[in-house]
């Protein structure tokens, strides 16, 4: 019991550290003063700084130890095994799910994983199999960090967390919710407790394994490429998949909206502002961002 | 007389191919399935993609999709302001590079995909412009797939001009990343990274 107490507020420590570093690398350079230098652009990632060190540090360690581990899993576990795996680790999420829909007023879809759930562990062998599936009982995953965005909480500046990998204020907050309630707490010993957590982690890292090696492939910087991801893919999940949507803008030669106008003269258009800023980028100005590969 | 007769046929062409398009396209969301049943269809009878042959996959999109994309659109729009100061030379350049990634993206994640059944759920206008969004779901084993499709008019027929998978649009997530090669290094600055990462992923 205390060893389980002492286990969340490791996490809680490592969680509550994170931000406050982050808060202190903001105030650290010029006392609250707006930093010179090249990340200062990005209203979304006021962090950047100290979110690309850890950053840095998150992929030096999954190149070590966790991508390689996740790959040999993959390798040495055959995949019916690795799907019971997953439909068992999945059944106790659908859960929390189903928790969180109820909490954002979906009765509709909480009473959906509910019937996921009870499906899959009665027809399933406790949760092995996912008839729910094939029953057309469809998976909608809702964690903590969405509630609280349905419950109108903005996602608050980029955050990178150690080993976590991206997040924003409000996901951490929500992470350290659904840590609660995770899979991870079931068993009594705490050695089956680390084993089922990392368990969970080496699974995830092993799913994500093709996604990591495309994004190695068609980013130009995977930085900004994953938080930019991470960021629209979170907005889209609080909206259920049907955010508001803007007209994704143009920069043709024409004045704006008019197509049959003639051309302008490029160089001085170079500075014109587009009338209608597309989702995420209104207030992202194409600034110079010099030295930031790694 | 013959050359009369060419005339005239030109004349019915021009008065008769764009209405023909038109009508052949439809409705955006019309193409839009008629676009995915065909490659989610050859998919899976195709051995050499089910085995996970990128360049089949490839050379797939490169048929099937991009006769559909208006590429010219898609590319300014990652390129942001800077491509209106852009030579024709750099346009075409940036344009081919950013073809050749963007193939790349959308194959992957294609190839990511099993057996799945792709559902087109609705479309919807964009508010303050002409482009409409058809959104679609691929449900296959695990959890639905987000797959929306961005669309615009080019002359007669729509065209798409972005992509969002699992709520991300492809081409929108871009810009960031090209206005930090731009800020460094210009236009030219960015057409190398993109000819460099395009040759490194060629290789893998």
């Amino acid at each position: 019991m205390t060893a389980a107490l002492l286990r969340r507020a490791a996490t809680a420590a490592l969680l509550a550290g994170a931000l406050l570093a982050g808060g202190c690398a903001t105030v650290a350079p010029g006392d609250g003063q707006p930093e010179p230098a090249p990340y200062a652009a990005n209203p979304v990632d006021p962090w950047e700084r100290w979110n690309r060190k850890v950053f840095a540090f998150n992929e030096a360690v999954d190149e070590a130890v966790l991508k390689p581990v996740a790959e040999g899993y993959r390798k040495v576990v055959p995949q019916l095994v690795r799907t019971g795996i997953g439909n068992v680790l999945g059944n106790l999420y659908d859960v929390w799910s189903m928790a969180n829909h109820l909490l954002q007023g979906k009765v509709h879809h909480g009473l959906d994983m509910g019937m996921r759930v009870l499906t899959n562990t009665l027809f399933g062998l406790g949760g092995l199999l996912d008839p729910a599936t094939e029953m057309g009982l469809v998976r909608r995953s809702e964690d903590f960090g969405q509630t609280l965005g349905r419950w109108g909480l903005p996602s608050g500046p980029y955050l990178v967390l150690p080993f976590l990998g991206p997040s924003s204020v409000r996901d951490g907050v929500g992470l350290l919710a659904d840590r609660q309630v995770s899979p991870s707490d079931l068993p009594d010993r705490e050695a089956a407790r680390y084993g089922v957590t990392a368990l969970e982690v080496v699974h995830q890292r092993a799913l994500l394994l093709g996604t990591t090696a495309l994004v190695d492939q068609v980013a130009l910087d995977r930085y900004s490429f994953l938080r930019d991801g991470f960021l629209a893919r979170r907005r889209d999940l609080v909206y259920d998949g049907a955010p508001p949507l803007a007209p994704m803008e143009d920069f043709d030669d024409f004045d704006d909206e008019d197509d049959t106008s003639p051309p302008a003269d490029g160089a001085k258009r170079d500075d014109a502002k587009p009338a209608t800023p597309a989702p995420g980028t209104q207030t992202r100005p194409p600034a110079p961002a010099p030295a930031t590969r790694q | 007389m013959l050359k009369r007769l060419f005339t005239v046929l030109a004349m019915l062409a021009t008065l008769v191919l764009p209405l023909g398009t038109a009508y052949a396209e439809g409705t955006p969301d019309a193409l839009v399935r008629r676009i995915s049943v065909d490659v989610i269809d050859t998919a899976k009878t195709d051995k050499a993609i089910q085995a996970g042959d990128l360049n089949r996959i490839l050379a797939l999109v490169e048929d099937k999709v991009m006769p559909y994309v208006n590429f010219e659109v898609v590319t300014r729009s990652a390129v942001g302001p800077q491509w209106r100061g852009a030579s024709a030379e750099q346009r075409t350049k940036l344009q081919t590079e950013f073809k050749t990634l963007l193939v790349r993206v959308y194959a992957g994640a294609l190839s990511e995909l099993g057996d799945q059944k792709v559902e087109i759920t609705r479309t919807q206008p964009v508010p303050g412009s002409s482009q409409v969004v058809v959104q679609s779901e691929v449900r296959g084993k695990g959890e639905p797939i987000k797959l929306d499709y961005r669309l615009d008019k080019a002359g007669e027929s729509w065209k798409i001009i972005d992509v969002n998978v699992g709520g991300l649009w492809l081409v929108q997530n871009y810009r960031t990343q090209f206005a930090q090669e731009i800020g460094r290094g210009g236009i030219d600055g960015l057409i190398n990274t993109l000819v460099e990462r395009n040759k490194n992923a060629g290789k893998s």
